[in-house]
């Protein structure tokens, strides 16, 4: 499946006129059974596709919601090994939802990059968003990830010029995520006309469908992000409600799980009210 | 360009390649935001080579500001005791601000002043590298913000206290460690958020290329001075040379300019309470290959991938990675690396004191007590050069509490 699950997913939404939610949550946060009841339960709460956190000691990308969400995977023992174990447990139950892997570089290197996406493809990932890799340094892993049939989600961001993006959709797959604000997710507000103006450019360059992500808060930002983009992507949101429902050992309180599916359930009717003007509704 | 360089060029001073590469290690494992200032950067770099006016500013500032060259010192009486090799310190110490860390920081300042920069972030462990950094910043009246672990905060308050005199906003960081490779990793959040207006003032040869290159070169005025001093005095060129290593700038800036040449170099790594314990900062001799802070190195880490805390009595050696460039060194064994605990540094920052007179910074007492290893082992016409890389007045709290004294 891999990358053709992100494609099927995308070509239908298309069909429906509808802008994808992407959400984020780590894996592994607080512990292992929550996060994957959790990552059961967010299809039919609203999720798209699902973009998975794969914790790591140093995340220089993220703001401090998605740090602490990460430390306290760690804290629990997550490890690739039971992150992919996980996947393959979600898989179980869901042949159709795509699930995207984001984090950092060395975790995968470590693992073996050719080992790292057979296990991975195994286990039921369509896509990989490797923060910390950069067009120039495509051949560690984008290119091998390509080879074996695996997404490659490369990020473009308001420092990118069209003379790079050219370099980034190279070797791009699944979608392109574009980063809404220049700085560390979960932080700051997006300027919506500004990024609207770099999804019109990146558009005149690709056909990839368009993801926006690391400032979308609300069922609100979502939903005016949704109104030219193809996907819009929540994770500090989402990772907070979980930092509100455990207690100071970490264990998750009776109503996590609940309290994330309903906020993910306002996200996509936030995401429903976009007003679309593509495909054949 | 093939892992061995040596081989293409018939030389050990040709990394790194376009792709910012010392054979595997290097590179530029940065977000996409960044790639764009990164690049403008290594342009910057490049049209200031070649640009004569840079490198009069750069080599006046050195001699007026700083106060180089630094001499090259005859340790007469440490040589006795050892009976061995013939001992020369290379004084960094007697730098403005007490330590190498100063060269590094005006050759970067020039060039976040060449680029438009305004407002600079340095990360420091020590506070070494703080505080070079405000200078320079107080020097060229530019908005300085440092960030510094909120333990290191705790333990190295008389820098805090400097930087905050120079004008400098000192950010305690609180996530992880809350060490030197925590404070990197929130410079490096900054930065990513600030593009448009910011410099970031690495401390250490590492980080995404160009930086270990240009920090190398900047600090290479250690090895080219030493170079032209011991000709001077002993009409040839030096049998060894020793410097501590860290990130590794004070050593690459000594070994750079001799790394062609038939000489011996010792990189001293700490190795805090001993390399079969979990609290040491030999990333080299305990570490692996892998991807952190925008380069690939040798990274003290666990079998997942995830970045362990380094452990050293001295602030500036704590930090689980090496610049790429030793790294490659070590590979290519042009270079070779021992470990020193923190007990060795410390009999060795007392032995120096008391037989010399100098109070050697703690980083490089352990250089000091590889040469109390090595030199005695050695005949007495063997020339060693020693990177004597800053002085040791911010530790004198630190020892005392080692060996149990009440100031």
């Amino acid at each position: 499946m891999a990358v053709s699950r992100i494609d099927q997913k995308f070509a239908q939404l298309k069909k429906q006129g509808r802008c994808a939610l992407v959400t984020f949550t780590t894996a592994g946060d607080p512990d292992y059974d929550t996060a994957l009841n959790i990552l059961k339960a967010l299809p039919a709460a609203g999720a798209d596709i699902i973009e998975l956190g794969m914790p790591f000691s140093d995340p220089m990308a993220d703001g401090p919601a998605i740090q602490a969400g990460s430390i306290r995977a760690l804290k629990g023992g997550m490890t690739s090994r039971k992150l992919l174990k996980m996947v393959a447990e979600f898989r179980k139950t869901d042949a159709e939802t795509p699930i995207i892997l984001m984090g950092y570089y060395n975790p995968i290197y470590i693992y073996g990059v050719d080992k790292f996406l057979e296990d991975a493809l195994k286990a039921g990932v369509d896509g990989l968003i490797i923060v910390d890799l950069p067009p120039e340094e495509d051949s560690e892993l984008a290119i091998p990830a390509k080879v074996a049939q695996m997404g490659c989600i490369h990020l473009a961001t308001p420092t990118t010029d069209p003379a790079r993006l050219t370099n980034i959709l190279k070797n791009a797959s699944g979608f392109l995520y574009y980063v809404s604000i220049a700085g560390i997710t979960g932080t700051q507000e997006p300027d919506i006309g500004s990024v609207r103006a770099a999804i019109e450019m990146i558009r005149t360059q690709t056909d990839l469908p368009i993801a926006v992500g690391f400032g979308i808060k609300t069922p609100e930002n979502a939903r005016v992000f949704a109104d030219f983009s193809d996907a819009v992507v929540v994770g500090s949101a989402i990772v907070n409600i979980i930092a509100d429902n455990i207690d100071q050992e970490g264990l998750a309180n009776p109503a996590l799980e609940a309290r994330v599916l309903d906020f993910v359930k306002m996200l996509k009717a936030g995401v429903r009210e976009a007003k679309r003007s593509k495909g054949e509704e | 360009m093939s892992p061995d360089m040596k081989a293409d060029k018939n030389t050990y001073r040709a990394g790194p390649d376009n792709e910012g590469r010392f054979g595997k290690f290097g590179g530029r494992f940065v977000a996409e935001t960044l790639m764009p200032l990164i690049l403008d950067l290594e342009e910057a770099y490049r049209d200031s080579k070649n640009d004569p006016d840079f490198k009069a500013e750069f080599d006046g500032l050195l001699a007026e500001f700083v106060g180089r060259p630094s001499p090259l010192y005859y340790a007469e009486r440490l040589t006795e005791y050892l009976g061995g090799a013939k001992i020369y310190f290379k004084r960094e110490e007697l730098n403005h601000t007490g330590a190498h860390k100063i060269n590094n920081c005006i050759g970067q300042i020039l060039l976040a002043r060449r680029m438009g920069k305004n407002r600079i972030i340095a990360e420091t462990g020590a506070g070494q590298h703080g505080v070079a950094t405000a200078t320079v910043c107080a020097r060229f009246g530019m908005k300085c913000v440092i960030y510094m672990g909120e333990k290191d905060i705790e333990r190295q308050k008389p820098n805090v206290f400097r930087m905050k005199l120079l004008g400098a906003e000192v950010i305690p960081v609180t996530c992880g460690s809350q060490s030197l490779k925590d404070a990197m990793n929130e410079a490096m959040r900054d930065w990513v958020a600030n593009v448009a207006d910011t410099f970031y003032i690495i401390g250490t040869a590492a980080g995404p290329h160009p930086y270990p290159e240009l920090v190398r070169d900047f600090q290479s005025v250690i090895g080219v001075e030493s170079r032209e001093q011991i000709l001077a005095k002993e009409g040839r060129l030096p049998d060894s040379l020793v410097a501590c290593v860290g990130g590794g700038s004070n050593a690459i800036g000594l070994f750079h300019p001799f790394l062609d040449d038939d000489i011996d170099m010792y990189g001293v790594e700490a190795a805090g309470h001993g390399l079969d314990t979990d609290k040491h900062a030999a990333s080299l001799a305990g570490g692996k290959p892998g991807v952190l802070h925008g380069n690939r190195t040798y990274l003290l880490m666990d079998d997942d991938g995830q970045i362990e805390e380094a452990h050293s009595i001295s602030a500036g050696l704590d930090y689980p990675g090496i610049g790429p460039e030793h790294s490659w060194l070590h590979e290519m064994k042009r270079v070779k690396y021992v470990p020193v605990t923190d007990q060795e540094a410390l009999e060795a920052f007392q032995i120096c004191t008391q037989y010399e007179g100098i109070i050697p910074a703690l980083e490089s007492a352990h250089a000091i007590a590889y040469v109390l290893k090595f030199a005695p082992t050695l005949p007495k016409d063997h020339l060693m050069v020693m990177n004597l890389s800053g002085r040791g007045d911010k530790d004198i709290f630190t020892v005392a509490d080692a060996l149990g004294a009440k100031i």
